[in-house]
């Protein structure tokens, strides 16, 4: 693993600090006891996200009991900012990665789409630390997201034929507009990124 | 017909330059005759004999001065009017170009004819033209954009005008040490003083060329906000060279206390802003009975925080960009939309006039000013103007790439170094410089540069931009699913910065949110909608401009000819089996029902009113929401429902109330529908919730529509005026 030891030192150390455990990263319950995702209205789905087995690109599905240094690295590689001298195939190739990553945290039964309820459980989860105003807001929005969805991807379908589900290709053509490789990153201190690569991933 | 508009360009502008020589005449003819006015009113007292009634006197002094006002803004408005008529030139050449072409021209033909040219008075620049283009540029600051790269337009802004300042100065000090320019006079705190007038980048100028090219946002953001933002330097090293000057001499006390003055100028200036905001958000709180008076409330706050800041000798610049961003989220949530749209509307309007008269009274006073023309002096300084602007920003983004996640490209570099023009503010502060001896030489040097950068550079920036194929404005509106994602990604990602134990960017963000959510919201928004989410306010707000592009297009006499027709049930799994599934209608009873309907459509609205259970209170300004959001309704209703088949059986289910009342229903999803729970035997009565496609929308070509509409939609050309469909009214593009 191509991994820069003097980077991921840190994070590393706080985790390990955190959770108390030294060579296992630990379960769902050590990631979930940290203090500072507390009011985040996500907390369930990122937890989730880290067990996942198709983050990983392996080409498994299922979820770990428990992860390791490698798979918290892979899942944090998600999270990599492009550079001066990424090319554009590789801008692409990340942009895909990161869609990736959100599709599998919204499809929580891994069959390729994202469904109406699926969808709903989303926004609902979105509104849940704010107060929320109950859920028929969350319904109303989600269906009009849905429809959005439809309508730009399948402009002319006949009144009785069912949509049924937010395909991958969708997800990227609807959020075509947000640039994700632009957005989807994190600061990972003053690291040069270009060391932080993992094996598995093409680089 | 062609020919009639383009002949019409220049009779508009005989017409004003008549107009002009008319209102000067009048002038001469008002102060010949002032002093025999006089004398026969005396004469006929003395006299005893009666003057007959005076059926029409003469008594131009008396409206003076409004009437001189009031003709040359009409002189700039017939000029900007005339200027569209003309496509072909408005294309090539910047609209601020024209204008003070327009300017010089006018300006000759005063001195032509005699008369003395007004100039750009500074007090008038300042307290009554900058205003309101700076408050239309902060109220409608794209926010998320301007704090993302907050820190590089600092740098830019802060950093890159002292770099300017110092290095223009002190580069002409060495040019006027050469022997053949003459220059001698000139010591090294009037250069320093120059370079610090000539540095600044103008907002004013800025806006005027970057709206009419379209590039993307994070170009925009930061030469917009270093614009804006070095207003405080620019003060501070105006004021400090000033008392220079005087004084004669330079401490390092001097300079520390400059450097210290700084930052109480741009902190207190923000601060002043900020009160000012917070004031006025917290009045608007209460308003709900007096809907009319609430855009006054905002500009006024802001003018106020722009005096006081003023007065103080703080940036009024910073201070009326902080009141407007500090308001605008809490007044929005708590005035109506009509007053949204006034505030909007209106601060456009004083916006593009007052940016038009700025540049026509910059040729004005090209023309009328005491030139002293010094080829040396001024050629250096446009160069050295470039040059040093070229390589503040190369250095400075050397710098701030390492600190940046997303870099700036060297395309981009080019476009802010070349994006930085001069304008007026450099000019009103060259006029107010006292000392006489180099001020007529500094004056030309300014003027020849603002001249270079509006006219060359603004020129060509548009066919550089294009050959650079420099990102442009993202053009598709923003959909619900961006706004979900957006704040999912910012929730995501303050999670994972939480897991690392890295506190960032989104940290801070996501702290600065619930503070405001738990403590400000609630005392500065009114009712209920203190505890509005963000995603909800939005899909509201969507929902309205929806609404009201319906309502617009859906009046029109045309019949739209497509239709987008996914509608609810193609996305929502099959429910159980209707009840009540109504026989096919046939081809002419589905006729009479279409007849019928057109017929009843104004009448809708008053039997919805009586058997809707929730709009009985209903905010008498806002009785159009209501019949909006009806229409709306039936509109997608009829989307769902096609030609040749049943007609559903729907469930009836409130309409929201409209804003600004009590107690919010919730949204109404597109499924649900409007008021009648009918029968489907009576279609006469049940003519409103039930139809085979009556008007079918244009759907999508409403939204290219828009989507082009909101391309042109620019500062300057506000109101693209009525519909392709030839609709009477204003289309409220938003």
């Amino acid at each position: 693993m191509g991994a820069s030891q003097a980077r991921t030192e840190h994070p590393y150390q706080d985790l390990m600090d955190k959770t108390g455990c030294n060579d296992m990263f630990g379960s769902k319950e050590d990631l979930a006891s940290i203090p500072a995702l507390d009011n985040n209205p996500l907390r369930k789905q990122i937890i989730t996200a880290f067990f996942d087995k198709r983050n990983q690109h392996e080409n498994q599905v299922g979820f770990f009991e428990e992860i390791g240094f490698e798979q918290f690295v892979m899942v944090m590689s998600h999270f990599r900012a492009p550079t001066l001298k990424t090319s554009e195939e590789e801008r692409e190739v990340m942009r895909k990665e990161k869609l990736r990553f959100l599709f599998n945290m919204h499809d929580t039964d891994n069959d390729g789409t994202i469904t109406l309820e699926e969808y709903r459980k989303v926004v609902e989860e979105l509104l849940s630390k704010s107060g929320a105003l109950g859920l028929e807001a969350a319904k109303a929005i989600a269906d009009a997201a849905m429809l959005e969805v439809a309508s730009t991807n399948v402009p002319h379908m006949a009144p009785d034929d069912f949509y049924e589900g937010i395909t991958f290709e969708h997800f990227e053509q609807i959020l075509k507009g947000l640039e994700m490789e632009t957005r989807m990153h994190i600061r990972f201190l003053d690291v040069d990124t270009t060391t932080m690569r993992c094996g598995k991933t093409t680089s | 017909m062609a020919e009639l508009r383009t002949g019409s360009g220049p009779v508009l502008l005989l017409l004003l330059l008549l107009l002009v020589s008319v209102g000067s005449a009048i002038h001469d003819a008002v102060s010949g005759t002032n002093g025999t006015n006089v004398d026969p009113h005396h004469q006929s007292n003395s006299s005893g004999t009666k003057k007959p009634f005076p059926v029409l006197s003469f008594n131009y002094d008396h409206v003076r001065m409004p009437f001189e006002i009031s003709l040359w803004i009409l002189l700039a408005l017939l000029m900007k009017l005339g200027f569209h008529i003309i496509p072909r030139v408005s294309h090539v050449v910047p609209e601020s170009c024209l204008l003070i072409v327009v300017g010089l021209l006018v300006g000759g033909f005063i001195k032509a004819i005699g008369e003395e040219a007004p100039i750009l008075d500074s007090k008038l620049f300042f307290l009554y033209l900058l205003p309101p283009i700076i408050l239309d540029a902060g109220y409608f600051l794209p926010i998320r954009a301007f704090t993302e790269n907050m820190g590089t337009i600092l740098v830019f802004a802060v950093v890159g005008t002292l770099w300017n300042s110092f290095f223009i100065g002190g580069m002409m000090y060495g040019v006027c040490q050469i022997e053949s320019a003459q220059l001698g006079a000139v010591d090294l705190l009037s250069c320093l003083h120059f370079g610090c007038i000539i540095s600044a980048v103008d907002p004013v100028a800025v806006l005027a060329v970057f709206e009419e090219i379209h590039i993307h946002e994070l170009l925009y953001i930061l030469v917009f906000g270093e614009s804006l933002l070095n207003d405080a330097v620019t003060v501070v090293l105006y004021h400090l060279f000033e008392e220079f000057s005087h004084a004669g001499t330079v401490t390092v006390g001097d300079a520390f206390l400059g450097v210290i003055c700084f930052f109480v100028v741009s902190l207190g200036g923000i601060m002043v802003g900020a009160i000012y905001g917070l004031l006025g958000a917290f009045t608007s709180r209460f308003t709900s009975h007096t809907r009319v008076i609430e855009p006054l409330f905002v500009f006024l706050y802001s003018y106020m925080a722009y005096l006081s800041a003023e007065v103080f000798h703080l940036s009024g610049i910073m201070s009326l960009i902080a009141c407007g961003v500090m308001m605008r989220p809490y007044v929005e949530a708590n005035i109506s939309h009509k007053s949204y749209t006034t505030i909007k509307y209106f601060l456009k309007m004083w916006s593009s006039v007052s940016e038009t008269l700025i540049f026509i009274f910059l040729g004005v006073s090209t023309v009328a000013g005491p030139h002293a023309w010094n080829w040396t002096f001024v050629i250096f300084t446009v160069i050295i103007c470039l040059v040093s602007r070229v390589l503040g920003v190369i250095g400075l983004t050397y710098v701030i790439n390492k600190f940046r996640i997303v870099k700036l490209t060297k395309k981009d570099q080019f476009i802010v170094a070349y994006g930085g023009l001069r304008g007026a503010i450099a000019f009103s502060l060259g006029f107010l410089l006292t000392n006489s001896q180099v001020k007529h030489m500094f004056l030309t040097a300014i003027i020849t540069v603002i001249f270079f950068t509006v006219f060359v550079q603004g020129m060509t920036i548009r066919p550089l931009v294009e050959l650079l194929a420099v990102k442009r404005k993202k053009e598709s509106k923003r959909s619900i699913n961006e706004e979900i994602h957006t704040q999912f990604l910012d929730h995501l990602l303050t999670g994972i910065e939480g897991i690392c134990g890295h506190y960032g960017h989104h940290h801070w963000k996501d702290k600065l949110n619930r503070f405001n959510k738990t403590y400000v919201k609630r005392w500065l928004i009114a009712g209920d909608r203190s505890t509005e989410p963000q995603l909800i306010s939005f899909y509201n707000k969507l929902e309205m401009k929806q609404a009201i592009m319906l309502v617009e297009s859906g009046s029109g006499a045309k019949l739209p000819t497509t239709v987008s027709a996914i509608s609810m049930q193609n996305v929502q799994p099959k429910e159980a089996p209707r009840q009540r599934v109504i026989p096919t209608i046939s081809k002419s009873r589905e006729q009479e029902i279409r007849k019928i309907l057109r017929a009843n459509l104004q009448n809708t609205r008053q039997r919805l009113r009586s058997y809707s259970r929730h709009d009985l209170m209903i905010d008498p300004f806002e009785d159009n929401m209501s019949e909006i959001r009806f229409r709306r309704q039936k509109v997608e209703m009829q989307r769902r429902v096609s030609f040749n088949t049943t007609v559903y059986n729907y469930d009836a289910i409130a309409i929201e109330s409209p804003r600004g009342r009590d107690s919010r229903p919730t949204p109404s999803s597109p499924n649900d529908v409007s008021l009648l729970n009918e029968s489907p035997q009576k279609p006469n009565q049940s003519s409103t919730t039930r139809a085979a496609g009556d008007v079918e929308l244009r759907v999508k070509t409403e939204d290219e529509q828009e989507e082009q509409d909101q391309l042109k939609l620019s500062r300057c050309l506000s109101d693209p005026g009525p519909n392709q469909e030839g609709e009477g009214g204003s289309s409220f593009r938003s």
